[in-house]
């Protein structure tokens, strides 16, 4: 089914990978400017009319984000995602919400905590859960959350931190430790 | 001039039983729904902590002029109803200032204090305040159709306006009470009654879990305590005023105990079994079937029962 | 009421100039004692005995507060119910972590309760940040924030703990030792200093009244 699908998809767009994760999920994986007409594809033509959500996650060493939006069909109980990369530097990408509305809610929060800019997308400027955030988006990888946590908020005396590897290899599972 | 003064000796007595009553009667079902529900439930004296809670509170925030009136307004509205009830039939110390005409004046007292309690809340400038009043007024305004009929159908039928000459006209039997000689007036009347003990179904301008918690939300303090002793003396009022125009009044104060009580259990009972009436839905449930019941019983009593 | 001049008013210099007149900017003051020490000691009894609790979720403890009311626990015989409105409550319990979005709302929702008023800190994110000691977004004590009478630690502590938690605070209140209302007047600039420091967008008054 999928592989017919993807021979469908290939004849239009430039896939250039697919991986088959089991029988309900496969990702494909786009090019930047090919995505929205994809999505309408997929949405109009091949029935996964649902927007599960949209994620992204931060591929430092290839200076790469990696979108994910999941797409879901109700008919064939299936799931698809499609990846596409964007460069991390002034990361931007399309705007979706004409195709589901729901879309501006998960670019505003891309926005926010991963600083991919999504033009146009209504209130994408808003905050969304961080109130008034002056620094680095907190999501990307090179944020420093414990340098960020020492400088705004303080410690009580006689907290004991464990590293945590060292704890479970020492305490909890001596025989199995690296 | 005496029999004035031990006039209002004796009716602060009756506020401050019909408030003991009132507090001890909100603890009583509060404790058979915690025993219904398998729970032990509040102590019998948890309304007296909690009126003293609040009035023992050291700051009081205020919004302004009418915001403090009020709870007084509200305040006085329940000690008005309750000084032109008759509490007990046939006790000078339990009869208050009924005289001629007291019927009317107690109907005109119930609104007094929502309306003051309207005017100070409105000044809170909380929107659930004003959201509760909204609400509150409309289905007040509501239910008072039904009643205001079952009462125009008392007046016709006992030819008076006076409470202690309506209980009078019950004494004897059983078979005088209004419930037996003119029951549509008692159907509609009690059906008001569900809507102004603000119990389910029609609780929405007050219920927690709507708009928290309607009208009072601004209100703290000794405020608070202040519209918490005039729930108890209004709910107590509400209930003698029922138990005298539709079962007889009481002569004793048992009687009194028992009927008010079991008038009560109404809208608890009724409230434990059907769920919560939007606003719009309430004005339309009174405005039906109760308000029909109403002038049926006025036309049943005028050209009918005579 | 204490003499004006004691007590200079709030710059509420963070609000705009279209909202400034819409709030006051008297500073709080502290409530006193009752003169009598019998009248004193009976009016914490009672406080003790009749605790309204602010029925506001701040975290994830606040799933342990819905059962304290349930037939298993049943947190209204010791006089222990949710209100609704801060206004009318008189114990706020911060249930868990806070992030700073839920700081700001913490503070206006404590400061817009009447004194005397007592603040339970539930579960070990309140007292040191527990797990969630290195979140760019959770702040560790929330002492520094608003004045708390008692912990209850653990993660998360069960309704039982939470219950003897409200009977330790009773306690605390019946010996008279919850003065937090004051503490929080007395160090206001120190807790207000605290507050502005991780609100970054402080849209409201200094003072909720």
């Amino acid at each position: 089914m999928i592989e017919a699908l993807k021979q469908r998809l290939s004849e239009h767009f430039q896939l250039t990978n697919l991986t088959i994760k089991n029988a309900g999920l496969a990702f494909l994986w786009v090019e930047k400017h090919e995505l929205e007409m994809l999505l309408r594809q997929l949405r109009d033509f091949e029935g996964y009319t649902h927007l599960s959500f949209i994620i992204a996650s931060d591929h430092i060493e290839k200076n790469q984000f990696k979108l994910t939006y999941m797409l879901h069909n109700y008919d064939t109980k299936h799931d698809l995602g499609v990846h596409v990369d964007i460069s991390r530097v002034n990361a931007s990408m399309h705007s979706i919400h004409p195709l589901w509305a729901q879309a501006w809610t998960y670019q505003r929060e891309l926005k926010e905590m991963y600083g991919i800019d999504f033009p146009e997308s209504p209130r994408v400027d808003e905050d969304f859960c961080l109130e008034g955030w002056d620094d680095m988006p907190p999501m990307r990888r090179d944020f420093d959350t414990v340098k960020y946590c020492e400088e705004h908020f303080d410690d009580r005396d006689g907290r004991a931190t464990e590293e945590n590897r060292q704890t479970m290899k020492v305490n909890i599972y001596p025989e199995r430790g690296e | 001039m005496d029999i004035w003064i031990s006039k209002i000796g004796y009716y602060f007595l009756n506020v401050g039983i019909v408030l003991v009553y009132g507090l001890l009667l909100g603890a009583f079902i509060a404790k058979t729904m915690a025993r219904v529900q398998g729970r032990i439930g509040i102590p019998i004296y948890q309304p007296f902590i909690d009126i003293l809670k609040t009035f023992t509170k050291r700051q009081a925030i205020s919004h302004g002029i009418m915001f403090n009136l009020g709870p007084a307004f509200r305040l006085a509205g329940g000690l008005g109803t309750l000084a032109f009830i008759p509490v007990i039939y046939g006790n000078e110390m339990f009869s208050n200032f009924s005289a001629a005409g007291d019927l009317l004046l107690v109907m005109y007292f119930i609104f007094f204090g929502q309306l003051g309690m309207a005017l100070g809340s409105g000044e809170s400038g909380h929107p659930y305040a004003a959201m509760g009043i909204g609400r509150g007024l409309a289905q007040m305004t509501a239910y008072e159709v039904p009643f205001t009929l079952a009462v125009v159908a008392i007046f016709i039928q006992y030819d008076t306006s006076s409470i202690t000459e309506i209980v009078a006209a019950q004494q004897g039997s059983i078979w005088n009470w209004t419930l037996f000689t003119n029951p549509l007036a008692v159907i509609a009347a009690m059906i008001a009654f569900l809507g102004m003990a603000a119990y389910p179904p029609f609780d929405v301008a007050m219920a927690p879990n709507e708009i928290p918690i309607g009208p009072p939300t601004e209100f703290h303090s000794h405020f608070l305590s202040m519209m918490q002793m005039n729930r108890a003396i209004f709910a107590g009022a509400k209930l003698i005023l029922f138990m005298n125009l539709f079962f007889g009044g009481a002569t004793g104060l048992i009687e009194l105990v028992f009927k008010t009580w079991a008038i009560y259990m109404v809208a608890i009972l009724v409230g434990a079994a059907f769920p919560r009436f939007r606003t719009e839905q309430a004005v339309r449930f009174f405005l039906g079937v109760p308000m029909l019941i109403g002038i049926a019983s006025v036309l049943y009593i005028q050209y009918w029962a005579q | 009421m204490t003499d004006k001049n004691d007590y200079p008013t709030l710059a509420n210099a963070d609000l705009i100039d279209a909202e400034r007149s819409l709030f006051c900017d008297a500073r709080p003051v502290p409530y006193e004692p009752y003169p009598v020490d019998f009248v004193e000691k009976f009016a914490n009894w009672v406080r003790a005995n009749s605790l309204w609790v602010l029925a506001f979720g701040t975290g994830c403890g606040a799933i342990e507060l819905n059962p304290l009311m349930t037939s298993r626990f049943d947190a209204n015989r010791y006089g222990i119910q949710m209100r609704p409105t801060p206004r009318q409550s008189c114990v706020i319990v911060v249930a868990g972590y806070s992030s700073v979005k839920t700081l700001k709302r913490i503070i206006r929702s404590y400061e817009q309760m009447q004194g005397p008023k007592f603040v339970l800190g539930l579960g070990i994110c309140s007292l040191n940040g527990g797990m969630y000691w290195d979140s760019y977004n959770t702040i560790k004590r929330i002492d520094q924030y608003i004045p708390i009478d008692l912990y209850v630690t653990g993660c998360m502590p069960r309704p039982e703990a939470l219950l003897a938690g409200f009977i330790e605070l009773k306690d605390k209140i019946k010996a008279g030792q919850c003065d937090g209302t004051n503490r929080y007047v007395k160090d206001f600039d120190w807790y207000k200093a605290n507050q502005k420091k991780v609100i970054k967008n402080w849209d409201m008054p200094d003072y909720n009244w």
